[in-house]
């Protein structure tokens, strides 16, 4: 029996009700920006259950601690504000839990009541609750407005808006904003940047946080993320790269016009034509030829495009994600061939749709794209015009049982399999790890479906 | 066989008191202290703790809220309602199958909603202008959608601060579609200190629009609902192979693989039996007072205590036919269970555990672990109230403070058709008189041994301090906690949900749990933690080959 049994065919338009949404709400990607900066205990302002739900959905997602305080209003905060929570809150942190720095954001609970954290915050400097050395940040991140994505960006924006400086004096480094990717994602990012010579600083960095060591030991604060140095440092660089318009840009445009560190803003290097275009980046940043090495890291790529392009041609996939990712994704689908007909991201802005259009023109078919579409819709959409291919997080898994679409997981959450924390998407190496498991779920269905007389050894 | 660190228990529980207090600042530390018992609890004497009271801010907490506790926990698990969250759109996706309820909607026709998740998903205009009419808007798109026979309403945080009337739109619309109940829910997160709040409101809510819907007779002999058991990892499907067995009829699982029809139908029961009595104790008073169903305490987790309390619901009906099926199938059950626990008990005994859970569990678990020779060295509840601790007999002293009195208490009479008491008073009293308990919960301190630590509402970083000063071969808690305690080298069992495992109620249930403890404890991982050059960092100037 079907799972999503009520999902009927027949789309029906709907303006007040989401169904399984493509999306969640901004603090979630502020908590998981703040873990990227080194010795950043993230603190949610409200009530106590926003925290608790973030925290197990990251925890779910990374398989690793993640240690975030929150203000725990109750009804009387709700409605006088929240200002002695915080302050408390703050004091108790730096007593109990001894961070470097505390990356408060909001949510909709306290955004609705007007709490200004910039003025809390500077009460608490003068109450001497932020001890010396140490920092308070604060980003406005209600959920009622955008996404996760949202939230992400305005915490690392939040990050550069008060903590970066310029002394007047470039440092020679570039900063890289990678926006929401994993851990392993965020290291893959900083080896190509190193390979290519570009001493860069990258932020958020949750590598080394969130896919960390069993050792015995725990450490709320690991080795890994941007030090506040470092975040002071963005202020003098020689420019930013920005991967990613809703993650990244904001905080890139803000370097520039507050400290004059020019900008690219170009796409999270997923596949092989946004990663050329990262590198050939790099190496014009860094006034180099671009090494070897990475030559070959391509060739590479392109030699198992072409050895299994049979396999993908014209195989049709429906996908869900965030933005960035998904217009690097349905690039990447497009340019070995694969036909990505359903488009569906959570987050709100007609510029996704736009991008979208644009890398699918060509297509010889129709595309579905839809923001601030749901999963629901998209189901709908694979009922009436079957795919070979489902790439999205877990709750997909439900679909791809219903429909029994071979499916390869990808974006947040991933709460049922791992590898995520550990192996990059990004990069050519990465692209090979997109290729070889959407390989992997096609060859798999061929095998099983294949008659008998036609199951053949050597594919 | 791997070989696990044991450090000494070298430290007096007054020490190790201190030693969590050390850091606070004085306040805090004040505070604490009334939350952290060391149990004395010994004979008469139940000592007190502090609970359900504020969490402190800045400290980093297990607990959730108040619309976890009503959407997540109580309403969750029921699969022919379609649950809407009015809000923005995270409570609503974090509540989202993340509980590991299960269900069994495999028969011909029957409605599941549990996969999906339904948001109003409001934006900053509904936030600035109200948002009634979208809520209204989206309960008619879900109607006609789906024409489920229920849709229910969640409040989140900022529709209680903007003031939306759920409760009016609800009545609304259910007069507008006549065949399809609608309700609501003011479980906003800020109210109360926790999920308990939550499980208030829900359980209210249910009992006044739902339950004593249906009047039809329902078949079976002996009837019994069974509440605060949530089917987590499959848990009610083991108790309810086990009561068919029995011969007993199940009416309603509040609100494990629940239907609507099920709490339509609870006032139907002659027997209401109480899992968790956190969640749910005073939705058995409420049906006692209205219907005249008499509660008894129950606990199916651990297999003495499930063949306790299959007993006691016997012996409850009084009926030989039913005594003796009951001990048949306790007789047929056991065999595997102990040979299992034997098994296993020569691998865990003496080990030691700690719990901290929401309600029940961090207290019937301790059972499973003493039937292995497990000793819990401390446990603590992560939003339970004083009862819970100490008993039933301290609720009249229970001080409502502000933050309970904003969740509703219902008056509950005496329904004048369908208040019939189930049993004549001359047999209750003649049951009693055996020592039979009705509407009796010790809690949990009294269970646990002298000089074992009780914490309420244990946060992360007493519980890395404990873990670090006790060393434990098992810790228990939720996702939230597992993997900074499994930094440590210990490993961690989620109790809220299982992680992946269960059922662990019931007999095989405890069986299933006698072997994940063994493989949990005994698991050779926990002996990695060190590589050989750092078990032995001291360099002789050898080549290996020498
Ligand atoms: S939508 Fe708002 S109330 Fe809900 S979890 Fe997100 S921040 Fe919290
Ligand atoms: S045991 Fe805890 S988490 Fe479970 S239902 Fe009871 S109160 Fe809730």
């Amino acid at each position: 029996m079907t799972l999503l049994r009520h999902t009927p065919k027949e789309i029906t338009e709907r303006s007040a009700l989401t169904i399984n949404p493509a999306k969640t709400c901004q603090p979630i990607g502020a908590m998981y920006a703040a873990l990227g900066i080194h010795g950043c205990l993230p603190h949610s302002h409200g009530s106590q259950g926003c925290c608790a739900y973030h925290r197990s959905a990251l925890t779910r997602h990374y398989k690793e601690p993640v240690s975030a305080a929150t203000s725990s209003f109750t009804e009387g905060a709700s409605v006088f504000g929240g200002q002695a929570n915080l302050l408390q809150a703050i004091e108790n942190i730096f007593t109990v839990y001894e961070p470097e720095i505390i990356a408060v954001h909001t949510t909709c609970l306290s955004e609705t009541i007007g709490d200004d954290l910039n003025q809390i915050r500077d009460k608490a400097q003068k109450e001497g609750k932020i001890p010396a050395g140490k920092h308070v940040i604060g980003a406005s991140t209600p959920s009622y407005v955008g996404s996760h994505v949202t939230g992400f960006s305005n915490m690392v924006k939040s990050a550069v808006a008060q903590l970066a400086e310029s002394t007047g004096h470039k440092n020679g480094k570039v900063n890289i904003l990678p926006g929401w990717v994993e851990p392993s994602d965020m290291e893959e990012i900083k080896r190509l940047a190193t390979l290519v010579g570009v001493d860069s600083i990258l932020l958020p960095d949750t590598s080394g946080v969130l896919n960390g060591p069993l050792s015995g030991e725990y450490k709320m604060f690991p080795e890994g993320g941007t030090t506040v140095e470092e975040i002071k440092a963005t202020g003098d660089a020689i420019g930013t790269l920005a991967l990613g318009e809703w993650c990244s840009a904001d905080a890139a445009r803000l370097l520039d016009s507050q400290f004059k560190v020019p900008c690219k803003v170009l796409d999270m290097p997923f596949g092989l034509k946004a990663t050329d275009r990262f590198i050939d980046a790099l190496r014009t940043v860094a006034g180099v030829s671009v090494p070897n090495e990475i030559n070959t890291e391509r060739g590479q790529l392109v030699d198992l495009i072409s050895d299994m392009h049979q396999y993908f041609y014209h195989k049709k996939v429906a996908l869900v994600g965030d933005p960035d990712q998904l217009i690097a994704m349905t690039e990447f689908l497009v340019s070995i061939d694969m036909l990505p007909v359903h488009i569906v991201t959570g987050t709100p802005g007609k510029a996704f749709e736009r991008r979208i259009r644009e890398i699918t023109k060509e297509l010889p078919c129709e595309v579905n794209v839809k923001a601030k579409g749901d999963m629901f819709l998209l189901h709908q959409w694979i009922k009436n015009e079957p795919v070979d291919l489902l790439l999205g997080n877990t709750y997909c898994k439900y679909i791809a049982r219903d429909e029994d679409i071979p499916f390869v997981r990808f974006g947040f959450p991933i709460l049922d399999r791992v590898g995520h924390q550990y192996f990059p998407s990004v990069g050519y190496k990465g692209g090979l790890r997109l290729l070889e498991k959407i390989l992997g779920v096609l060859l798999d269905r061929k095998d099983r479906d294949d008659p008998e007389e036609t199951f053949e050894l050597v594919l | 066989m791997a070989k696990t660190k044991h450090r000494l228990v070298k430290w007096e529980p007054t020490a190790i008191k201190e030693e969590l207090l050390s850091k606070y600042p004085p306040k805090v530390a004040r505070k604490r202290a009334k939350q952290i018992l060391i149990n004395e609890a010994q004979e008469n004497e139940t000592p007190e703790i502090q609970a359900n009271v504020r969490t402190i801010p800045g400290i980093i907490t297990m607990r959730g809220c108040t619309y976890a506790g009503c959407k997540g926990v109580i309403l969750g698990p029921t699969r022919d309602i379609v649950n809407i969250t009015h809000g923005p759109i995270g409570c609503g996706f974090y509540s989202w199958l993340t509980r590991r309820n299960q269900t069994d909607a495999t028969a011909e026709g029957a409605e599941n909603y549990m996969p999906y998740c339904f948001s109003t998903d409001m934006q900053d205009q509904d936030i600035i202008f109200g948002g009634e009419k979208k809520l209204e808007k989206a309960i008619q798109e879900a109607y006609d959608t789906f024409h489920p026979k229920a849709i229910a309403i969640f409040a989140t945080c900022p529709v209680g601060l903007i003031g939306d009337d759920i409760h009016a739109v609800a009545k609304k619309m259910k007069e507008k579609f006549g065949d399809c109940n609608v309700f609501a829910f003011s479980c906003e997160g800020y109210k109360g200190v926790s999920q308990s709040a939550g499980h208030h409101i829900a359980n209210n809510q249910i009992f006044k629009h739902v339950v004593g819907e249906n009047d039809a007779d329902k078949p079976g002999e002996y009837k019994i609902n069974l509440l605060g058991e949530y089917n987590i990892g499959g848990d009610g499907f083991e108790i309810d192979r086990i009561l068919k067995k029995c011969g007993i009829s199940n009416i309603a699982t509040f609100s494990g693989n629940s239907t609507y029809d099920q709490f339509a139908s609870a006032h139907v029961a002659d027997l209401n039996c109480v899992m968790c009595h956190r969640s749910i104790n005073y939705v058995a008073d409420m049906l006692e007072t209205k219907f005249g169903i008499p509660w008894i305490k129950v606990n199916f987790i651990g297999a003495e205590a499930t063949a306790k309390s299959l007993r006691k619901i016997a012996q409850y009906f009084g009926d030989k036919k039913l005594i003796e099926k009951v001990e048949a199938v306790i007789a047929e059950e056991m065999p595997l269970v102990d040979a299992v626990r034997d098994d296993v008990r020569t691998r865990t005994e003496g080990k030691t555990a700690m719990l901290f859970v929401g309600g029940s569990r961090a207290h019937h678990y301790q059972e499973l672990f003493a039937e292995i020779g497990m000793k819990t060295l401390s446990a603590g509840y992560e939003f339970a109230h004083r009862d819970d601790y100490e008993g039933r007999e301290v609720i009249p002293d229970l001080k409502v403070d502000a933050d309970s009195r904003n969740i509703e208490e219902i008056e509950v009479n005496a329904d004048p058709e369908r208040y019939s008491p189930r049993k004549p008073a001359e047999e209750i009293a003649k049951l009693e008189a055996a020592g039979y308990k009705f509407k009796h919960y010790d809690g949990m301190i009294p269970e646990m041994d002298k000089g074992t630590i009780v914490i309420d509402d244990l946060n992360q970083y007493e519980a890395e301090k404990l873990v670090e000063l006790l060393h434990p071969d098992i810790f228990c808690a939720g996702i939230k906690e597992k993997f900074s305690i499994q930094k440590l080298g210990v490993p961690m069992k989620q109790l809220h949900s299982y992680d992946s495992g269960g059922p662990y109620a019931g007999f095989s249930g405890a069986i299933n749990f006698y072997k994940e403890i063994d493989r949990l404890v005994n698991s050779r991982v926990w002996s990695y933690m060190k590589a050989p050059w750092q078990e032995n960092p001291e360099l002789s100037a050898t080549y290996v080959w020498e």
